[in-house]
């Protein structure tokens, strides 16, 4: 559990957007209405070069986000040292505005499998990833915010929902959430529950920050809907409202636009921002 | 019934194993081809990866064939770490060990040059010594020490690598001739570059990395490779900002 000097996360309430090397120059050149930047942490893990010169530049004028993706925090091994190690090493550099990773795990048997995977959501579930979030927020000294996943399937061995899995595990460690909207209407289509009911339940106090994504439409066996998070496209209006829905209950909060595999060009992924922003202006401060 | 890391894990790695069991879709089903989205994500990112690591093996075999290849060798060798900037590191000696492209034997060697600019690319910065450094009496210099950059590498090939590394990535480069060539990496700012070494250019930055003085090292390579032009390779280095001390030991008066 964090006690309250634990440097916590102040990223603006306002929008970001997860940074592309591609983008780089017109960051600098024109970043309006974009106000933060959010980075993988492990493609800065390198031990030098162009990816680290452009973060130490980037970071001198944006406040930045390090959104890990390969702590495998849900895996039932132990978290890998060198990885928190070096975790730990450019958290300590950087002194990003913000550090968050997932409710999912990547990692078995030393072999890293790049993708966020699914896990039950069991009482032995909790009490493994308690331990584990409390190792790294004691490692690395300061708060993390703790991303709910897209689901394509469900475990029959859940005893918990997930918003009271996620409520109960900020309980226990003191940790944030970043609460992913376009995760939730995905999850929700796909498991046949209600968005709204998703975010009556979770624990909006202690959201860090939103994030929003593209995702793409598929069927399953039977034909039911079946909704992949891509981050390859615009956010669909059904995700814009549910993010209405959110910010109207939680207040203006800092909101990414994720937009990871056939990258645009920066005008698209501005206009993007640009909607989160008079999604923004709507909420009282 | 519970899903351990381990089935879920195996199944996902083996497009022909059963779905585990207890995975169930929005009706309390049997999850189906609901797994398969995970399998995909797996083998389609990693695949990404493999693409993006080897552009000119992916060139070279087209990229159906990487596509097929990275399949099999994903599943041999998945990455090790989430450091997936270095993942690929046993492609060469996969390659290496495929029957079926025997008949193209550069290609293990053109993917450590590939390996080997990606760890150039990624390797800690350090300044260059300044251009006068070797701006010395002759005697000096053959006394000197050098230092070189984390980001300068060497690949030695019995094969063209170079050259085919050029054709593939200019237009208009010249074909390859069945020569061998090493290559010398160097980074001046964030981009590295390849150079086709001179005969004996490799042997000597060894003799150097190995603690050498500038002449020990020629003695040693000049014994074998009569022609070794150390001015010439020397000049790659400069320009490279690969030499990043300069060392002369003083003679004892």
């Amino acid at each position: 559990m964090l006690d309250n000097t634990t440097r916590s996360n102040n990223l603006p309430a306002a929008p970001g957007v997860g940074y592309k090397p591609q983008h780089f120059e017109q960051i600098l050149d024109n970043a309006h209405p974009v106000s933060w930047l959010e980075i993988h942490a492990e493609n800065y893990m390198g031990d030098g070069g162009r990816p680290l010169a452009q973060l130490r530049h980037l970071s001198e004028q944006f406040p930045i986000s390090v959104h890990g993706v390969g702590l495998s925090i849900g895996g039932e091994g132990p978290l890998d040292p060198d990885h928190l190690a070096r975790l730990k090493q450019l958290i300590g550099w950087l002194n990003p505005a913000s550090f968050s990773e997932h409710l999912a795990w990547s990692t078995h048997d030393s072999h890293f499998l790049n993708d966020l995977l699914p896990l039950p959501y069991t009482d032995a579930t909790l009490t493994r990833i308690c331990e584990h979030i409390d190792l790294v927020q004691d490692t690395v000294g300061r708060q993390m915010l703790l991303e709910n996943p897209s689901s394509y399937l469900a475990f029959e061995e859940s005893t918990w929902s997930e918003p009271d899995f996620l409520r109960e595990i900020a309980r226990r460690t003191g940790c944030g959430m970043l609460l992913d909207v376009n995760n939730v209407f995905v999850s929700a289509t796909n498991l046949d529950y209600s968005p709204q009911g998703y975010i009556d339940a979770y624990p909006l106090e202690k959201v860090g920050e939103i994030h929003l994504g593209g995702h793409d439409e598929d069927e399953d066996d039977h034909g039911h809907p079946l909704l992949i998070d891509s981050h390859g496209r615009e956010v669909v209006d059904t995700v814009w409202a549910l993010l209405d829905y959110v910010l109207d209950r939680s207040g203006p909060k800092p909101v990414l636009i994720e937009w990871d595999t056939d990258v645009p060009d920066w005008p698209i992924l501005r206009a993007e921002a640009d909607r989160a922003q008079a999604a923004l202006d709507r909420v009282p401060a | 019934m519970s899903v351990s890391q381990t089935t879920f894990h195996a199944a996902l790695l083996d497009p022909a194993a059963a779905i585990p069991e207890g995975l169930l879709d929005a009706a309390a089903q049997p999850a189906g081809r609901r797994f398969s989205v995970y399998r995909n994500n797996v083998a389609v990112s990693l695949t990404d990866a493999m693409h993006q690591a080897f552009p000119v093996i992916t060139k070279l075999l087209g990229a159906q064939n990487m596509d097929g290849l990275a399949g099999i060798f994903l599943r041999k060798h998945p990455p090790s770490s989430p450091l997936m900037m270095f993942y690929g590191e046993e492609f060469p000696g996969f390659l290496a060990g495929m029957e079926q492209l025997s008949h193209l034997g550069y290609l293990s060697d053109v993917a450590r040059l590939e390996l080997a600019l990606r760890q150039s690319y990624h390797a800690a910065d350090k300044e260059a010594a300044p251009t006068d450094a070797l701006a010395i009496p002759p005697e000096d210099i053959m006394r000197a020490r050098l230092g070189f950059a984390p980001s300068m590498q060497v690949v030695r090939s019995d094969w063209p690598i170079f050259s085919i590394w050029r054709f593939n990535t200019e237009d208009g480069a010249p074909k390859p001739a069945a020569v061998a060539e090493d290559i010398l990496i160097t980074r001046p700012d964030y981009d590295p570059a390849p150079h086709l070494l001179p005969p004996g250019g490799a042997e000597w930055i060894s003799g150097l990395q190995a603690g050498r003085t500038i002449g020990g090292a020629f003695e040693e390579t000049a014994a074998q490779i009569p022609e070794f032009d150390l001015g010439a390779t020397l000049a790659l280095l400069l320009q490279g900002g690969a030499i990043t001390s300069v060392t002369i030991e003083r003679l004892a008066t």
